[in-house]
């Protein structure tokens, strides 16, 4: 693996661009800032075209001979299908208003990062061949021949951009490179060249549990551990069923709220909660992936793996379907699901069992988000909470980018917060760094494998140092989150730029301030961590074991 | 200076002077119905037919996903209100997105919430670097100067292609003087414009990054303008023509009846030349942004998905991994665990 430059080098960023037109200037695929090239075997295993074995440092990614037909036959093809697609690269005016809202470019400094010249690349190819200006007057037109060096160009940048749509929010005519992005690694799918990590957790997830292709019983297993662990630390067991028919729910997750810490502990909030509940629910080992690295893909790809949401509810005969906290995940049950593989007229408009409420909002697509479904419990009265087990929880909310851009859902976890911790432990960070102007954490859309860090740690300057603000002038000590793929990729990036600052789900704290009837005495939250005012018992208990 | 920057910038300087000239050599070769006859009416046929051709041409791509950018808080519980702000970045109905849309045209809303970013790296303390954002509007204030009083400016040419000039232009032009200290009275737009594309090209000029950015394209249409603005404000200010022979030409031309009348001097000619060229621009230009911004598709649907199901018209069936092949791949170690299996 690279080495990592320290944040000091790392935060020596200069914003002049190269001397050189853009046109001019190759990719140079430096160290930790680009993704590794999918093996052939997820390609064999999901049919995709032109599985090899190549590597990005190579000089010859050994296309296909036609690569340039198919890929162009495959732009002309998309310009037919997405009018996004052909607006965005008719009518941007480089204004530059998106310019320095991109992450990646803020912790860059390179120019290819502005959202504006990312779409800049897909753009000069757009105009030379399907424009009359771009073939007549070429560079003078901002067009350019395709090329490698192009396609590599893409490769590198378009694995820059974590389609977060931070500058869709400024771009005067709501221009999205997030659009752009996915529409271009399709493209370069077509001619076979595709992320490792990615595909790697397409792959599996397609055909076993999850994105580390674990077994049903290896997944049963890890559930069934999480409710020994809350039979542990409260003195409830958490009962869970699986595959159950007839159950009034079905619960997805995305899996990264089950096989690592700290989403681990998210997990053991949600059967927390289910059980208090006595909620009728079942989660499913078929589809027991929540999220969708597909989509990441293609958009193909991520409706082949959404599918099996609709298909397990029909199958067990649900009344609804219960999503846990997953950033991509809601995103893609939002704007997509019920348009892929809708409608789903097989299940009913969810209703909480508990309070009745009738979630109109989710009448189509039939899905009810945990944050949605537990403020509405707070709202009601259902839970008795302590929010004093959250004590030593000091925390800023990072509002992850699919929920709040691709969805708009900021109040929810924000009431349940204030719900479960002590009043002045929840501090909000900079104004114009959260909500719809929230920061990607710079690992977004497939950006996980550690062969990417650097740049993971660049993109993800911005939010750090937001978190680094709320630190260092109230003491904030945890970043909560309802995004799977923010609590396995904040723990390293806050290490490098923020030490001292622990991530959790919010799911998480409402676990740890549930207060059970009958629970045994809490010295301890889900983690194992002495509660405020238990510190001393913790030690002395520590001691025994010893 | 790059060389991507000297041709992107003086390609199209040196064809905004051309296009000064031609008309210039037209008139002094009496070309005048050339000038002022065919080419303003092949100008507003290609303008329009290029339009609507564009348009067109965008419409017939569908839109396969409902996926307006979502800035604000979306319909929930019936107890998390919303109030008109969050409404309008959120739409959840027509009425709504039709608010969010003349906000986007009639005051730029989301240029208005433009923002700067500044790195700040203390030499002696680098690890202390941190992000500032600063709201910056300059960017808003100098686009809605420029476009305002571009409109009002082509508004006020109403007055030439009308009999009687119609009242609410009466008003603009009234408004538009108030600053009568000059004989004849000077418009503050006509300056307010200039000044407005002066500070466009300087940004693009100036910052660096701007200017790696920008293409002839972006040059073009300002160079343009500006030269539009120029001989407009020369014609007005210092060399005068004669007005009543401009509107009767300008007449003739609506009323399809085109005349020529003699004595009109050499910078109208130029300066009608420079509007035609415009015009004929425009719909194979960044300029259509005008009729873009319009069919965004992040901009102008409401989030309303969970409710109302969007159908993309070439959805096709996509091949999955269905349950039962899950279950035979693990049928024995399921029953092992106690898992419900559908055959046993
Ligand atoms: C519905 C009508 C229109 C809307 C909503 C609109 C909106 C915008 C916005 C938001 C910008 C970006 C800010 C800027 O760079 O100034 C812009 C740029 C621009 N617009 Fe418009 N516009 C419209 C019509 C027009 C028309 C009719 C023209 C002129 C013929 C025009 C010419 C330009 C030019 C030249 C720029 C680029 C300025 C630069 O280089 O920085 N626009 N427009
Ligand atoms: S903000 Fe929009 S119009 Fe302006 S440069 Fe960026 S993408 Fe283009
Ligand atoms: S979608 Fe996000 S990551 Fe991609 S260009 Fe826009 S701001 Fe950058």
């Amino acid at each position: 693996m690279a080495k990592i430059p320290t944040p000091e080098e790392l935060s020596n960023i200069s914003f002049q661009p190269p001397a050189k037109g853009w046109m001019d200037t190759k990719p140079e695929f430096k160290e930790g800032c680009y993704c590794n090239a999918a093996s052939p075997k997820w390609l064999e295993w999901l049919d995709y075209p032109y599985p090899r074995n190549w590597s990005v440092r190579d000089e010859d990614w050994k296309l296909p001979a036609n690569w340039k037909e198919i890929l162009l036959e495959g732009f002309d093809e998309r310009l037919g299908r997405f009018r996004t697609l052909k607006l965005f690269m008719d009518i941007c005016v480089r204004c530059g208003a998106c310019a320095d809202k991109c992450q990646f470019f803020i912790g860059s400094g390179d120019p290819k990062n502005m959202p504006v010249l990312r779409a800049e690349l897909m753009r000069s190819i757009y105009r030379r061949y399907f424009t009359t200006a771009g073939k007549v007057l070429g560079k003078l037109a901002g067009a350019r021949p395709l090329t490698e060096d192009v396609i590599k160009e893409w490769y590198y940048y378009l694995y820059q951009c974590s389609e977060c749509r931070r500058c869709s929010v400024f771009c005067p005519y709501g221009i999205d490179m997030a659009d752009l992005t996915i529409l271009g690694r399709e493209l370069l799918s077509s001619i076979g060249l595709n992320i490792e990590w990615t595909m790697a957790s397409v792959g599996s997830c397609y055909e076993t549990v999850g994105h580390i292709g674990a077994t049903p019983q290896a997944y049963k297993d890890m559930i069934d551990f999480f409710a020994e662990e809350n039979e542990r630390v409260t003195g409830v067991y958490t009962n869970v069923t699986y595959n159950r028919k007839g159950a009034e729910i079905l619960f997805i997750v995305p899996s990264g709220d089950y096989f690592a810490d700290p989403g681990t502990f998210n997990y053991m909030g949600y059967l927390l909660l289910f059980e208090y509940l006595g909620l009728d629910y079942t989660i499913s080992t078929y589809a027991a992936e929540g999220g969708n690295f597909g989509y990441f893909m293609s958009h193909e790809m991520g409706k082949r793996l959404n599918a099996k949401f609709y298909e397990e509810a029909k199958r067990l005969g649900v009344k609804w379907i219960l999503g846990g906290e997953c950033g991509h995940m809601w995103r893609v049950c939002n704007q997509y699901m019920s348009t892929w593989n809708g409608p789903a007229d097989f299940l009913e408009e969810p209703v909480s069992p508990i309070t009745g409420t009738k979630f109109e909002n989710a009448k189509n697509h039939k899905m009810v988000h945990i944050s949605e479904f537990t403020a509405d419990l707070i709202k009601h009265g259902k839970l008795k909470l302590d929010p004093s087990r959250n004590a030593h929880i000091k925390l800023t909310y990072h509002d992850s980018c699919n929920p709040s851009r691709a969805m708009g859902l900021f109040e929810e976890p924000r009431y349940i917060i204030r719900n479960v911790v002590p009043e002045g432990n929840f501090i909000e960070m900079p104004s114009n760094t959260i909500r719809e102007k929230t920061f990607c954490c710079g690992s977004g859309s497939g950006f996980n494998g550690d062969e990417y860090l650097e740049m993971r740690f660049r993109g993800g300057f911005p939010r750090a140092n937001a978190v680094r603000y709320v630190r260092d002038k109230y003491g904030v000590n945890h970043l909560a989150c309802i995004c799977a793929i923010d609590r396995a990729v904040f723990p390293p990036l806050l290490d490098y730029w923020v030490p001292g600052m622990d991530v959790i789900g919010v799911s998480e704290m409402v676990g740890n301030a549930l207060v059970f009837p009958n629970e045994i005495e809490r010295t301890t939250d889900l983690r194992d961590r002495p509660l405020v005012g238990c510190e001393e018992a913790e030690e002395e208990e520590g001691g025994e074991i010893e | 200076m790059t060389d991507f920057f000297k041709l992107h910038f003086f390609i199209p300087l040196g064809i905004v002077l051309a296009l000064i000239i031609i008309p210039y050599v037209g008139y002094m070769a009496n070309q005048q119905l050339v000038l002022a006859v065919v080419i303003p009416y092949l100008a507003v046929l290609i303008f329009l037919e290029g339009l609507i051709y564009r348009v067109i041409k965008w419409a017939r791509s569908p839109v396969p996903f409902r996926i307006p950018t979502t800035c604000a808080q979306n319909r929930s519980l019936p107890w998390i209100k919303k109030s008109i702000g969050e409404k309008l970045d959120n739409p959840e109905t027509t009425l709504q997105v039709i608010g969010r849309m003349a906000l986007e045209v009639l005051f730029f809303r989301s240029l208005f919430r433009n923002l700067t970013t500044k790195l700040r790296r203390p030499a002696d303390h680098p690890e202390d670097a941190k992000l500032y954002y600063w709201s910056y509007k300059w960017l808003w204030l100098g686009a809605i100067a420029f476009h305002y009083t571009f409109l009002i400016v082509l508004l006020r040419h109403l007055r030439f292609f009308t009999e009687t000039t119609p009242g609410f232009v009466q008003t603009i032009e009234h408004v538009d003087g108030w600053f009568q200290i000059f004989q004849p009275t000077v418009y503050l737009t006509g300056i307010i414009l200039l000044a407005a594309l002066t500070y466009l090209l300087l940004r693009r000029v100036y910052n660096p990054n701007m200017r790696y950015i920008s293409l002839a394209s972006d040059y073009f249409p300002l160079f343009l303008i500006m030269a539009i603005g120029t001989t407009g404000i020369l014609m007005r200010y210092f060399f005068k023509v004669d007005i009543t022979a401009v509107k009767q030409l300008a007449l003739g031309l609506v009323t399809f009846k085109p005349t020529v009348p003699a004595g009109i001097g050499v910078i109208f000619y130029i300066h009608l030349f420079l509007v035609s060229v415009l015009f004929m621009y425009f719909p194979f230009s960044k300029l259509l942004h005008m009729a873009g911004v319009f069919l965004s598709p992040t901009r102008n649907l409401a989030n309303n998905n969970r409710w109302v199901r969007h159908i993309n018209p070439w959805n096709y069936p996509v091949k999955f991994h269905p349950y039962i092949e899950h279950e035979n791949k693990y049928r024995q170690a399921m029953k092992e665990v106690g898992l419900p299996v559908e055959k046993e």
